[in-house]
């Protein structure tokens, strides 16, 4: 298991958000986590880079483990983590700063790469998000002068510019218009090869589209796991079935 | 438009009307009284025969000097505070009864300053009358202005910036440092210059820490004492001798200090506007 989650508790002050979430997903695998609002999807998401350590007051409990190495471990480095675990986030969040310099963020932090790596860095991160074509020619220009889906694309390029092995979305397609959602989802079945991809949606469409493995939250627990088909055809729980079946959430 | 409507905005118009053309009437007379003797002359000369002729470099230079000093002396630390204020300290009562210090602090007089300067810096740092004193007691004025301008600053960057920041494996200062301080910079520069430019037209902070009436020389060093726009002003309209002939001359000097603030405020709306259209970019 590339990521394995085990009886872990997740605490804002005291309300408890998760309750003894075990789940486990796969190298290259894209793994998708449903259910209705407030039902903890993204907190478990931002415990994977333990972006949740930014508020004040959290506390977490349990075992979360990366290649077998716990996530939560004193001696653990958040910032190396971080980069071996990527984030986008669920508004597109470029920075207001030119196209080439979002991409070279991680990449000129901590380290100073010859211009031309850089480049060549840059290039590759915008290939693989599908946006090179299309921002090829205004490298230098704001990226705030990109539509919604291709500031997604760029914050996708941002995220994998620094070669992390995990890439958390959290409902990356939920601020796009139907058509930039459609690039979107062809772009994370490209981006499979390479990553471990964990994403959170709302639609269970693109669950069933783009996963290979979806789990069903609620109310902080997780109520059943399952290879993705299985789970949209033949549910074993009832909350599951009454869920994708729309009757509530 | 109901006539309950029509009356009100008819009396807004009317009170915004009279308010700019008092603004209006003023400056013009200011600067109509001052114009016999505005001249380039009058910028780069010294004061000569009992201040009766010549010009105010001096003064000019003194409070440039003088800014300058309250800038390197308040602009850092005041970021800083900022910087701890908004990114790191969590909130709590000592936070609360800091951030309700500096707000008061803003809004004590100036003259407390001026003596607050005289008994910490004259006296018991041992500086002397002298331009660093003034440099510093003004630095203190600015203090608040500038550390509550750079929080709000601050927290208008968004909180994704940071985020962003983190989740690619910055540190916190980091974040801040590439992302954070950047977005706030212009906000920074503004609130810094607006504190500035109150800085540079006060008389009471300077009067007891290092101002002189009048000097045969240009100060050379942080421990001489300088003349300033504001005092030089204030001993033209009502301490000189001979008021009623150097009146045009305090008049222009009149006009050259209002000239000075309104090109520092008016570098920082430009800041300002700037800054919210490439936000919005
Ligand atoms: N920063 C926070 N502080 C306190 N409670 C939070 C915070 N973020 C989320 N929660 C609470 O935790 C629960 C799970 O939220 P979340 O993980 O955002 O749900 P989801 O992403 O599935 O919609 C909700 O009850 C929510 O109100
Ligand atoms: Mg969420």
């Amino acid at each position: 298991m590339k990521i394995e989650s085990r009886g872990l508790d997740f605490f804002y002050g005291t309300a408890q958000a998760l309750h003894g979430v075990t789940l486990g997903v796969k190298t290259r695998e894209i793994f998708a986590l449903i259910g209705p609002s407030g039902c903890g999807k993204s907190t478990f998401l931002r415990c994977i880079n333990r972006m949740n350590d930014t508020l004040d007051g959290t506390s977490v409990r349990g075992m979360l483990t990366l290649d077998d190495a716990d996530i939560y471990a004193p001696n653990v480095d958040v910032v190396k983590l971080r980069r071996r675990v990527g984030m986008v986030f669920q508004k597109p969040n470029p920075f207001p700063k030119s196209i080439f310099d979002n991409v070279a963020y991680g990449l000129r932090l901590g380290m100073k790469l010859p211009r031309t790596e850089l480049e060549g860095r840059v290039e590759r991160a915008l290939r693989g998000a599908a946006l090179w074509d299309e921002a090829k020619d205004r490298l230098s220009a704001s990226a705030m002068m990109l539509s919604g889906g291709q500031q997604q694309r760029l914050c996708i390029a941002r995220a994998i510019a620094v070669e992390p092995e995990v890439l958390l979305m959290d409902e990356p397609t939920s601020a796009l218009d139907p058509i930039a959602t459609a690039r979107l989802e062809e772009l994370m079945q490209s981006l499979r090869a390479a990553y471990t991809i964990v994403i959170v949606t709302h639609n269970l469409q693109q669950a069933a589209r783009v996963s290979d493995t979806t789990a069903f939250f609620l109310h902080g627990r997780v109520v059943e796991v399952a290879p993705t088909d299985t789970l949209f055809t033949r549910p074993r729980v009832k909350e599951t079935e009454e869920y994708i079946t729309g009757r509530f959430g | 438009m109901t006539l309950r409507e029509r009356i009100g905005f008819t009396t807004l118009a009317a009170a915004t009307g009279a308010l700019v053309l008092l603004v209006f009437a003023l400056l013009t007379y200011i600067v109509s009284g001052g114009a016999s003797v505005l001249s380039w002359e009058f910028l780069s000369q010294s004061p000569r025969a009992g201040m009766t002729e010549g010009g105010i470099f001096p003064a000019l230079l003194g409070t440039f000097l003088l800014t300058i000093l309250t800038a390197v002396s308040s602009v850092p630390v005041g970021i800083a505070a900022a910087i701890y204020l908004v990114e790191y300290a969590r909130e709590g009562t000592f936070i609360r009864l800091v951030r309700l210090s500096i707000r008061n602090l803003s809004g004590v007089p100036s003259v407390v300053y001026g003596l607050f300067g005289v008994g910490l810096f004259v006296h018991a740092l041992d500086l002397g009358i002298s331009i660093l004193a003034s440099g510093l007691t003004l630095g203190l004025l600015t203090l608040p202005t500038t550390i509550t301008a750079s929080e709000e600053a601050l927290k208008a960057v968004p909180r994704s910036y940071r985020d962003g920041a983190l989740a690619l494996g910055a540190t916190r200062w980091e974040a801040i440092q590439t992302n954070v301080l950047p977005a706030a910079a212009p906000g920074i520069l503004t609130g810094v210059i607006l504190g500035l430019s109150r800085a540079a037209g006060e008389t009471a902070p300077i009067l007891f820490t290092g101002v002189a009436f009048s000097l045969p020389k240009l100060p050379t060093g942080l421990g001489d004492q300088f003349m300033a726009l504001p005092y030089h002003l204030y001993i033209l309209s009502t301490q000189h001798h001979d008021i009623v002939r150097v009146r045009p001359i305090a008049f222009a000097t009149a006009t050259v200090l209002i000239g000075l603030v309104a090109v520092l405020n008016l570098t920082a709306t430009y800041l300002r506007a700037r800054a919210r259209s490439r936000m919005h970019a």
